[in-house]
């Protein structure tokens, strides 16, 4: 018989006054009780909607049986089968709009809580789990992997096991993309990333740190050197500006910046890395998605006193991950929406303050959200001394200029076939923010594995 | 690894390395450059290429012993490796060699280093070049001999005189020109007040200048977006669209306020050492 509470069994978590200073996992993760306890809220419905909701297709209720009955070995080994990446997707997955928006738990109350339940079972997995040992039969192809974030990872993951040698390319010293550089420790700690690349590594997979593709090597030679196919996964890593006055100010970053100086040159540990990361009092944080919450909690952490998100459309159109905006809320980070940043002021080249001016919503736009329009005559300043621009990225163009044949959208990204994720471009395949501009860890490993299974088809 | 082939002392703050990097020394071309990193938790640091060889997988790499990393670089010795060595980055510097029949080439201090591989290739293109190089003093001038073998005229100036002519790079540039030197293009690199100055003084010929920018950067892919600088009035990043710009129409003042933005952090890390 189903638990029918209609809540979810509350996940640990540091208290925010205590988490807002330090740089450790937000979230401590359930204990076996409590995730045998929210498995069996799950009532192994028979349409699975969950399912439906999740762009690389874990069998959902199967492994939450699993989970409920204390096989925490055997739910791992059904996630797996589908999501090379577990502990991260448990962590960062966008939950409520995947397979908790769809579970009929949800209707009248809560979903059951599978994004902490895959954490739990990949975390518990890392702990106890043994190491399989494949048995792989070399087919003798060889594909190239261009980045090694999310979509590049899956994508040779599962060429791996198809017998592929594979060789990921990465243009940083560290692996992992954005999961390396972007997202912070404290939302998913570096530690576990480690452990997933060695997952893919234990299979066979080469990574190549401080290889630039476009640079150090083109498209054409990796061809040339005997690759059979090549997936471009490569992110979307180009920061958008707002284009408005005093962006050159000193104290201005752009998101990814200011997250990868801290996360990925480590300027978290003060003191200790060499690569500075510097911040004022007050910080404007402008945007509200997950890289924003990112960014403003980041400040707090660093020990900024007053932080700002500063957005110019309302509540419903913050497009972070609910509970990220939970959290920074929680964390004493200051919500300024329906607020447009139109000019960044200085004193002397730093900055001192952002002009807004306030919005109202009206007619929804093209993007389908209410069109934010200003209220005249509703200026003010902000005063901070620090502002992150986290608008959004888009594709790095080094690829599409070195690459002949590979067609691409006005914005950059890269062009391919919905079914196979191939490009314009024979044999060269695509997926992730590359494809469709900045988007989430899950649909960049469903795009890698789409793309891996057409690779795997076209030598078929 | 990326290991040193070889390491020679310049002066007391500038060294030579030639660092084994076959992808780099593979592609790249004058005017693009690398970024390195001494160890695992080391800063990355960019530096513009001062020459290669593809036959033996090598990269020449000058630099000045000037904060923390720097000097972490110069306790490298021959053998040692890099942790990281990546590139080549940046576009290759914009050349019109066959619209140029003679070229002048300004290097203060280090930035004779990055000079050095341009106009190589530019006289192995057939353009004529001269060269001004400064420095504080005799010791502060590095490679004259190198850039003597394909030069027609090597100027130096050094501040005290001790070497060359007395005074700035700029002095001789504009003697050089009002007393009827004919040049179609320059190229000044060097620190940042350097080449405004150059500029200031290019632009009263109207004589068309290029500069190389080296601003504060991380990635140098384009991701961090830090080394942004304004150029004719729009945000280009060195890292991606230069590091070679126009330098009529780069914002120099902005350059050297961005270029000091982390000052009083790089002094409490050299303090470490």
């Amino acid at each position: 018989m189903a638990n029918m509470s209609p809540n979810k069994v509350p996940m640990p978590q540091q208290e925010p006054d205590v988490r807002n200073k330090n740089f450790d996992e937000v979230a401590t993760g359930y204990t076996a009780e409590m995730a045998m306890e929210e498995a069996s809220r799950c009532i192994n419905c028979k349409n699975k909607p969950c399912m439906t909701g999740c762009p690389v297709n874990v069998p959902i209720p199967g492994f939450i049986e699993q989970v409920a009955a204390g096989n925490f070995e055997k739910a791992y080994e059904i996630i797996t089968s589908e999501n090379a990446l577990p502990a991260i997707c448990g962590r960062v997955c966008p939950q409520e709009n995947q397979c908790e928006g769809k579970c009929v738990r949800g209707i009248k109350g809560e979903p059951v809580s599978i994004g902490r339940l895959e954490r739990f079972v990949a975390d518990y997995h890392m702990q106890n789990g043994t190491k399989p040992s494949y048995d792989i039969k070399p087919n003798g192809r060889r594909v190239a992997v261009v980045g090694s974030g999310p979509a590049g990872i899956t994508c040779a993951g599962e060429l791996a096991r198809k017998g592929y040698e594979v060789t990921i390319f990465e243009a940083l010293h560290k692996a992992g993309g954005v999961l390396s550089y972007g997202i912070p420790e404290f939302r998913l700690p570096k530690s576990l990333v480690a452990k997933e690349l060695e997952n893919v590594t234990d299979l066979g997979v080469k990574i190549e740190t401080n290889v630039v593709v476009g640079r150090s090597i083109t498209v054409d030679d990796l061809f040339e050197k005997g690759y059979d196919a090549v997936f471009l996964g490569t992110g979307a890593g180009l920061p958008n500006f707002l284009r408005i006055p005093g962006e050159n100010l000193l104290g201005v970053y752009s998101a990814n910046e200011f997250l990868t100086r801290v996360n990925l040159m480590k300027g978290y540990k003060k003191g200790e890395a060499p690569t500075p990361v510097k911040i004022g009092k007050r910080v404007a944080v402008v945007g509200a998605g997950n890289v924003a919450m990112d960014a403003a909690r980041t400040a707090k952490r660093l020990g900024a006193e007053d932080v700002y998100i500063v957005y110019r459309r309302g509540e419903e159109e913050v497009p972070a991950r609910k509970e990220e905006v939970e959290h920074a809320k929680e964390e004493g980070v200051i919500f300024k929406l329906l607020n447009n940043p139109v000019k960044i002021h200085g004193d002397d080249g730093w900055v001192k303050g952002i002009e807004v001016v306030e919005q109202k919503l009206g007619e929804p736009d093209a993007s389908g959200r209410r069109r934010p329009e200003p209220i005249e005559g509703s200026n003010k300043i902000i005063d901070v001394e620090t502002v992150v621009i986290a608008i959004g990225q888009s594709p790095n163009p080094l690829i599409r200029q070195t690459t002949e044949g590979l067609e691409t959208e006005k914005w950059g990204g890269i062009i391919v076939n919905e079914d196979t994720n191939e490009s314009t471009r024979k044999n060269v395949y695509a997926g992730g923010d590359v494809v469709t501009g900045a988007a989430t860890v899950i649909l960049a490993m469903g795009a890698g594995k789409k793309a891996a299974k057409a690779i795997d088809e076209s030598f078929a | 690894m990326y290991k040193i082939l070889k390491k020679e002392v310049l002066n007391q703050a500038v060294i030579l390395m030639d660092v084994e990097a076959p992808y780099v020394s593979a592609r790249c071309e004058a005017g693009q450059f690398v970024i390195v990193r001494v160890d695992e938790d080391g800063e990355r640091i960019p530096l513009t290429i001062a020459d290669f060889d593809r036959d033996k997988n090598s990269v020449t790499i000058i630099f000045q012993v000037v904060g923390y990393s720097t000097k972490l670089m110069e306790r490298l010795e021959e053998g040692d490796s890099f942790c990281d060595f990546v590139g080549p980055l940046g576009q290759p510097a914009p050349f019109e060699a066959d619209k140029w029949n003679r070229v002048i080439g300004i290097a203060g201090g280090v930035g004779a280093a990055p000079l050095y591989p341009q106009l190589k290739k530019l006289s192995e293109e057939g353009v004529s070049v001269d060269v001004i190089i400064g420095g504080r003093s005799a010791e502060f001038v590095i490679l004259a001999e190198k850039f003597e073998k394909f030069c027609d005229n090597v100027y130096i100036m050094t501040d005290d005189g001790s070497l060359g002519g007395k005074g700035f790079v700029t002095n001789k540039l504009q003697e050089l020109i009002e007393s009827g030197e004919k040049y179609n293009h320059a190229i000044a690199i060097g620190p940042l007040i350097m080449m405004k100055n150059v500029v200031a003084v290019t632009k009263q010929f109207d004589l068309h200048t290029a500069v190389s920018l080296n601003p504060i950067m991380i990635d140098g892919t384009g991701m961090c977006g830090g080394c942004r600088v304004t150029v004719g009035g729009e945000t280009k990043f060195a890292c991606v669209d230069g590091p070679d710009f126009d330098g009529f129409l780069v914002d120099f003042d902005e350059c050297m306020r961005r270029q000091s933005f982390f000052k009083e952090e790089e002094h409490e890390c050299m303090m470490r050492l």
